[in-house]
């Protein structure tokens, strides 16, 4: 696959025209992952494809499929004067059920939160903090994981008591498991998220093939390995014969990273909890083993929420679906813009929405 | 946040090690990677090593990473 990344490297066009002359049916393809959605939007790879090969993002932005009743509750923490709220930074102007009401905007009235690049800086600002709680809102998916658990690792080694995370973690199976369910499943193939396949490998992708015949690639990030992972599944479509394939071999291994998955998994247990868009997902949220609930901000502050109607009128569970095109959301672009969001797929820097506005993808 | 970014890692003291490129300095941990050592290249996501790059194809995404990183920055 390498040589064919150097050949898609050189002439892409080739590619492009290699995938119009197989004269595939309307096909629908879909990525899961932030970063591919920013890719191709920037990179302009939807307009370059011809018209029968729709790209449609799914749910791999980690902040728009958190739920506005998280972020509620994440909201009452950052009221109390003794807690810091750290978090990465996509996570501070992500509105809670009532619109103007985030992070950035309990932060400019006063709420102590604080932006981190990585877990380890929380736990810094733990032990620098003793007469505070900190709380790290753990969102993300199996890439940023297993960083996670490393975290509270450290905590419970340096015996902090103010450490705690909020486990907002998600897993990519069951959210497309949950997608393919669905009756208006219209998917013909799958971009997998290549920094998640690093994690879990191949191996945690081939279920699509194996159990679904869908058609599945785990994609790099360069323009042209997305092209080359397009019409890998356009192959595979042709064909009839759907596989995992690996066009990212230079990072993704069959199995995975053996030392990250164990740090997961002593940590972190699979259950259920809600997502945007797509509901309450069995197994789709990795939460903290009972051994560490000491470090667990859901127990330490006995977190409680119940699902509730959005009547923002944000269609972002419709957008992270794939069910709907971001400009055919009526508040694109008027109501909702990057600087006044109405939902995360606007706030996040990897949103689909936020990727269609600012590459004019209408 | 799902960024992820190639660096070559300059200094190791245990789980914690430095990484760089284009001079980016950052600290990082190198939990994940089976014996890491100076000079390797490693994807780095949220401040963790994930991933070990081949050294000829770490210069390539590099050069990709800088695109994707002005990309979210622009
Ligand atoms: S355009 Fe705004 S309101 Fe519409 S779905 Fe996207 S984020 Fe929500």
């Amino acid at each position: 696959m390498l040589s064919e990344l150097e050949a898609c490297r050189r002439h892409p066009e080739i590619y492009i025209e290699k995938i119009r002359e197989m004269n595939l049916p309307e096909v629908n393809l879909m990525e899961v992952c932030g970063t591919h959605t920013m890719a191709i939007a920037k990179a302009g790879i939807r307009q370059m494809l011809p018209a029968n090969i729709r790209l449609l993002s799914g749910p791999g932005c980690p902040v728009c499929v958190t739920p506005a009743e998280l972020i509620d509750e994440v909201l009452k923490l950052a009221a109390r004067p003794d807690v810091i709220i750290a978090t990465y930074g996509d996570m501070i102007r992500v509105p809670g059920s009532v619109r103007g009401r985030s992070l950035a905007a309990m932060r400019a009235k006063g709420s102590r939160v604080k932006v981190v690049y990585s877990p380890i800086d929380a736990v810094e600002l733990a032990k620098n903090n003793p007469d505070s709680e900190v709380v790290f809102l753990g969102v993300g998916f199996e890439t940023t994981a297993p960083g996670t658990a490393a975290c509270v690792q450290a905590a419970a080694a340096e015996g902090l008591t103010n450490f705690t995370v909020f486990p907002m973690l998600k897993t990519v199976e069951p959210a497309l498991r949950a997608l393919i369910a669905d009756p208006g499943f219209n998917v013909q193939g799958f971009l997998c998220p290549g920094h998640v396949a690093v994690i879990i490998g191949e191996a945690g992708f081939r279920f699509l093939p194996e159990e679904f015949r869908i058609p599945a690639v785990i994609a790099g990030f360069e323009p042209e390995d997305i092209l080359l992972s397009v019409y890998v599944l356009c192959r595979q479509i042709k064909e009839g014969c759907p596989r995992m394939e690996n066009e990212y071999t230079r990072a993704v291994s069959p199995e995975g990273n053996p030392l990250a998955l164990a740090v997961m998994d002593r940590f972190l247990k699979a259950e259920s909890d809600l997502w945007r868009g797509l509901g309450e997902i069995p197994g789709g949220a990795l939460m903290l083993r009972d051994e560490y609930a000491a470090f667990d901000a859901r127990k330490r502050f006995h977190i409680q929420y119940e699902a509730h109607e959005d009547k923002s009128g944000c269609r972002c569970g419709d957008v992270i679906q794939g069910k709907l095109a971001p400009a055919a959301c009526p508040l694109f672009g008027k109501a909702c813009t990057p600087a006044d969001p109405f939902g995360p797929c606007m706030v996040s820097s990897e949103g689909t929405c936020a990727a269609a506005f600012k590459y004019q993808e209408v | 946040m799902c960024l992820a970014i190639p660096l070559k890692i300059t200094s190791i003291n245990g789980p914690d090690a430095v990484g760089e490129r284009d001079g980016i300095r950052r600290k990082i941990r190198v939990d994940f990677i089976k014996e890491p050592k100076v000079g390797d290249y490693v994807i780095v996501h949220a401040g963790f090593a994930i991933e070990r790059l081949r050294k000829e194809q770490a210069e390539a995404d590099i050069a990709a990473a800088r695109e994707v990183e002005n990309a979210l920055r622009a």
